[in-house]
C-alpha cells in the first residue's frame, strides 16, 4: 500500500497565531479533554514532554514501573468513567505498558496511553530503545497512531480521547516521536473527521418491540449483565426494567455491581465460580437477555449446553459481539441505556410468579457460604468483615482466589465500586488500579483484596502511595500459595502442587509496608481480623493488612472447565488433612528456601 | 465456502497491517487479498478472499467494520459481481513447444509478453478457474515461474461499493 497520505489537520482559515512547542500541544490537548491527572515515567525521548508537564499545572503521578501507570489509569477510568491517561518512554517504558493496555483492552477500559519514541529519523533503524510499540499493540488497542508531525498533535489527540470514550470503550495508543514534540506548531483544535468510525449505535425500534415481545411472553426469563451496562451508565434503566416485569438479574465479573446483590431479584455472578442459582436459573430459563456481555467461556461453561431452552436476545453496542459464540435470536445493536429505555416504554408490569418462586428456593436450598473456623481466619470471613464495616467502599482484586471471593461475599450495589481484571485476569493489577481509583474518587475508601502472589506483581507502587500520600489499603489473603492454580492441582491434578507453593516465603508484608514508609498490620486469628480493618480504615496513610488465612480454603462453587453450568460443584469442605498436608509442604519450602524450620 | 470482500480503506500506512493482523489474530483463513488505488487517492480497496461459512464471513465483516480506517465493508455475491486475477507464467519453450503453446495462448485470449531461446512469458487474465485452467495446460512443457496478483471484483450493474 502506497505511503500514508495523511489528510491535513484542517486548521483552515487560521490566522499565524503564536506558535508553540509539539509538547506545549499535547499538554493543552489534554486540558481541552479535561484530564487531571496522568500517570507515568520519564525517560530520554521524553524530556521534552516531561519539562513542558513541569511547567504546567497537570498533576503527574510517578509511578515505579509503567505496568502500574497502566493499570493505574485503568483503575481510575472506571472508578470515574472518564479516559484514564498514561505515560511511559520509548523501548523498555512502552513495553512494560503492553499488560495493562491488554488489560483495558479485554475490559473494554477508556484509555489513552502515550509513548514516547525515537526520533523520526531514527525510527525503523533500532535505534536506542525504539520499539515498534504500534506493532506491538496493534491487537491489543481500538486504535493506535504513530505521529509524525507536531501539526498532527491535536488531530490525533481529540480522535484518540473520542475513540477511547465512546461506542465500545478501549485503550487507544498515541507513539510520540522525540522530534515531534520539539517542533513548534500552531496551535489548532480540528473539528472531529473519522469517515470510518461510527460509535453511538441507537437501537433499532423493530428490535426493541421484538425483544420486548419476547420478555412479555417469556415464563422463566433471566437478565443476564456484564460490564457494558456499567459504561453506558445504564445501571438506573436495568433496576427499573427488572423490579417492572420482576425478572431475576445475574451478572458477569465485569457487571457486579450493575444490580444491587441485596436485593431479592439478584442471582448474584454466574459461571465457574458463580452462584448455584444463577447456574442453574440460566440453564432452565426459556429467556436470556443478555446486555452488554459477550458470553466468555469462563460464563457461559460448555458453549453448546449453555441455556439450552431459552430465546436469545443480545442487547451489545459492538455489532461483532451479537452472534461472536452463541446463536442469538433477536439481536439489538446499540447502546445499553438506549436499548433499555427503549424495552422499559414497551414492557408491561408483570408480577412475581412460580419462577421467582423456583429461585427463592434455589436460593435457601443453595447459598454461597463458606464453613466458619475459630482458630483459622477464612478469607471469606475477611472479606464479610470489609464488607460490614466499609460498605461503601471501592473495591478492587487481584487475581486468583482473593478476586472470587471479593466478588461472591463483598454485596456490591454499584457499578464503578467493583474493580477488577475480568478479560485478561491480570496478576498485579488490583494495587495500582486501587490508586488510579482513590485519584479517581478521593472521597472513597478504596482497598485492594490481593492475594500474596498477585500483591508482589506490582508492590513497588506503595512507593508511589505513599509519597503521593495516597491512602489505600490493601487486605493481603494470605494463603501462601498461589492459591486459585493450588485449587485446580488439587481436583485435577492430585494435588501434586508443582509450583505453586510460596510457604511463608513471601517477604513480611507488614516489614515490606513498613520499608516503603507505609502501615503494615497482621492478623493471625479470626478475633484479630476485625480489629486490624478498623486500624486501617481509620489510618489515613497507605496500609496494607496482612491477614494469615487458611491455607487449603477452596473457591465454591465451581463448575469445572468445559463443563456445563448446572455440573457445579459444591467445595466447601476442606479436609483436616489436607490443610496439614499444605502446612508440611509450607514448612518444607521454607525450609528449602529460607534454610529455617516451621511456619 | 469462499467468499469474496470488497474493503475501502483510508489510504494510509499501516491500514494493511491492521487488516492482516486482525485475519491471523481472528483465525481468519486469507485465500487472497489485493490493494489498489481507488478513483479518490484518499482511499484504497482490497479485494479480499476468504475461506470460512456465513457466521466466519460475518464475524469478518463485522471485525473489519470496527477498524477505524475501514471505511466500507461489502460481501460480494458471486452471481452478481464480476471478478479478474492476472498471472504471468514463465513457461519452457524451444523449437519444438512453442506452436502449442502459441495455440492454447491463443484458444485462452492471453498474450506472450516475452520470448527468449528456452522460456517465454505469457500474461493472462481472467477469473480464477479459467487462470487455473490456464496454468494446468501450461504445466506439461514446464513452469518456471508464476506469479498471480489475487482477485479484484465488483458487482455488475449500477450499484457501487465506494467510500
Ligand atoms: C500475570 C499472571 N500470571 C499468572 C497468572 C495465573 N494465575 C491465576 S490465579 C494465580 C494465583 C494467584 O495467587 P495469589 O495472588 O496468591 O491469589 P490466590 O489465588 O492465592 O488468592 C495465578 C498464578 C495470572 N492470572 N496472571
Ligand atoms: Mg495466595
Amino acid at each position: 500500500m502506497s505511503q500514508g497520505i495523511t489528510r491535513e489537520s484542517s486548521g483552515k482559515g487560521q490566522g499565524s497565531g503564536p506558535k508553540i512547542t509539539g509538547a506545549q500541544a499535547v499538554l493543552e490537548s489534554l486540558k481541552r479533554e479535561g484530564v487531571d491527572v496522568v500517570f507515568g515515567l520519564p525517560g530520554g525521548v521524553l524530556l521534552p514532554l516531561y519539562d513542558a508537564i513541569y511547567q504546567s499545572d497537570l498533576r503527574h503521578i510517578l509511578v515505579r514501573h509503567e505496568q502500574g501507570a497502566a493499570h493505574m489509569a485503568d483503575g481510575y477510568a472506571r472508578a470515574t468513567g472518564k479516559v484514564g491517561v498514561c505515560i511511559a518512554t520509548s523501548g523498555p517504558g512502552a513495553t512494560n505498558l503492553v499488560t495493562g493496555i491488554a488489560n483495558a483492552y479485554m475490559d473494554s477500559v477508556p484509555m489513552v496511553a502515550i509513548t514516547g519514541q525515537v526520533n523520526t529519523w531514527l525510527i525503523g533503524k533500532d535505534a536506542f530503545q525504539e520499539a515498534d510499540i504500534t506493532g506491538i499493540t496493534l491487537p491489543i488497542t481500538k486504535h493506535n497512531y504513530l505521529l509524525r508531525s507536531a501539526k498532527d498533535i491535536t488531530r490525533v489527540f481529540r480522535e484518540a480521547f473520542y475513540i477511547a470514550r465512546t461506542g465500545r470503550p478501549g485503550p487507544v495508543l498515541i507513539d510520540l516521536p522525540r522530534d515531534v514534540t520539539v517542533d513548534e506548531v500552531e496551535f489548532t483544535w480540528p473539528e472531529l473527521d473519522l469517515p470510518g468510525y461510527h460509535p453511538s449505535f441507537k437501537a433499532h425500534e423493530m428490535q426493541i418491540k421484538k425483544a420486548a415481545k419476547a420478555l412479555m411472553e417469556a415464563e422463566r426469563p433471566v437478565i443476564y449483565v456484564g460490564g457494558g451496562v456499567r459504561y453506558a451508565s445504564a445501571h438506573k434503566e436495568l433496576y427499573d426494567l427488572a423490579t417492572k416485569i420482576n425478572a431475576p438479574v445475574t451478572t458477569t465479573l465485569m457487571g457486579i455491581g450493575c444490580f444491587p446483590e441485596d436485593h431479592p431479584l439478584s442471582l448474584g455472578m454466574l459461571g465457574m465460580h458463580g452462584t448455584k442459582y444463577a447456574n442453574y436459573a440460566i440453564q432452565e430459563s426459556d429467556l436470556i437477555l443478555a446486555i452488554g456481555a459477550r458470553f466468555d467461556d469462563r460464563v457461559t461453561g460448555k458453549i453448546s449446553s449453555f441455556a439450552p431452552r431459552a430465546k436469545m436476545v443480545h442487547i451489545d453496542v459492538d455489532p461483532a459481539e451479537v452472534g461472536k459464540n452463541v446463536r442469538v435470536d433477536i439481536p439489538v445493536v446499540g447502546d445499553a441505556k438506549n436499548a433499555l429505555q427503549g424495552l422499559l416504554k414497551e414492557v408491561m408490569p408483570k408480577a412475581s410468579g412460580a419462577w421467582n418462586e423456583k429461585i427463592e428456593a434455589w436460593k435457601k436450598d443453595h447459598p454461597l457460604g463458606y464453613i466458619p473456623d475459630l482458630n483459622l481466619i477464612k478469607p471469606q470471613y475477611v472479606i464479610e468483615k470489609l464488607c460490614q464495616l466499609a460498605p461503601d467502599a471501592i473495591i478492587t482484586t487481584e487475581v486468583g482466589q482473593n478476586q472470587m471471593w471479593a466478588a461472591q461475599f463483598f454485596v456490591h450495589k454499584d457499578p464503578q465500586k467493583f474493580i477488577s481484571s475480568g478479560g485478561l485476569g491480570t496478576m498485579g493489577y488490583g494495587f495500582p488500579a486501587a490508586i488510579g481509583a482513590k485519584m479517581g474518587r478521593p472521597e472513597c475508601d478504596v482497598i485492594d483484596i490481593a492475594g500474596d502472589g498477585s500483591f508482589l506483581m506490582n508492590s513497588q507502587e506503595l512507593a508511589t502511595a505513599v509519597v503521593n500520600d495516597i491512602p489505600v489499603k490493601v487486605a493481603v489473603l494470605n494463603n501462601g500459595c498461589l492459591g486459585m492454580v493450588r485449587q485446580w492441582q488439587e481436583l485435577f491434578f492430585e494435588k501434586r502442587y508443582s509450583a505453586t507453593i510460596l510457604g511463608r516465603t513471601s517477604p513480611d508484608f507488614v516489614k515490606l509496608a513498613e520499608a516503603y514508609g507505609a502501615v503494615g498490620l497482621r492478623a493471625t486469628k479470626p478475633s484479630e481480623v476485625e480489629g486490624v480493618i478498623q486500624t486501617a480504615l481509620s489510618t489515613d496513610r497507605p496500609v496494607v493488612m496482612d491477614f494469615i488465612v487458611n491455607p487449603a480454603e477452596k473457591v465454591s462453587p465451581m463448575v469445572p472447565a468445559g463443563a456445563t453450568l448446572s455440573e457445579i460443584l459444591e467445595l466447601q469442605w476442606c479436609e483436616e488433612a489436607d490443610i496439614s498436608h499444605l502446612a508440611k509442604i509450607y514448612a518444607d519450602a521454607r525450609k528449602e528456601i529460607l534454610g529455617q524450620e516451621g511456619i | 465456502m469462499k467468499h469474496t470482500i470488497a474493503v475501502i480503506v483510508e489510504n494510509k500506512s499501516g491500514v494493511l497491517t491492521r487488516i492482516a493482523g486482525l485475519f491471523s489474530r481472528r483465525s481468519f483463513n486469507i485465500e487472497s487479498l489485493s490493494v489498489g488505488a481507488t478513483d479518490n487517492p484518499d482511499y484504497a480497496r482490497m479485494t479480499i478472499t476468504v475461506e470460512g461459512d456465513r457466521d466466519v464471513l460475518e464475524q469478518v465483516i463485522k471485525q473489519l467494520s470496527k477498524l477505524i480506517n475501514v471505511i466500507r465493508v461489502s460481501a460480494l455475491e458471486p452471481a452478481e459481481s464480476v471478478e479478474r486475477e492476472l498471472a504471468l507464467i514463465k513457461v519452457s519453450a524451444d523449437r519444438e513447444s512453442r506452436s502449442e503453446i502459441m495455440q492454447i495462448v491463443k484458444i485462452f485470449r492471453a498474450k506472450i509478453i516475452d520470448v527468449s531461446a528456452r522460456s517465454m512469458i505469457i500474461e493472462v487474465t481472467g477469473d480464477e478457474e479459467k487462470v487455473d485452467a490456464f496454468v494446468q495446460l501450461l504445466r506439461q512443457f514446464g513452469i518456471k515461474e508464476l506469479a498471480r496478483t489475487g482477485k479484484v471484483s465488483m458487482t455488475r450493474g449500477a450499484r457501487t461499493i465506494k467510500a
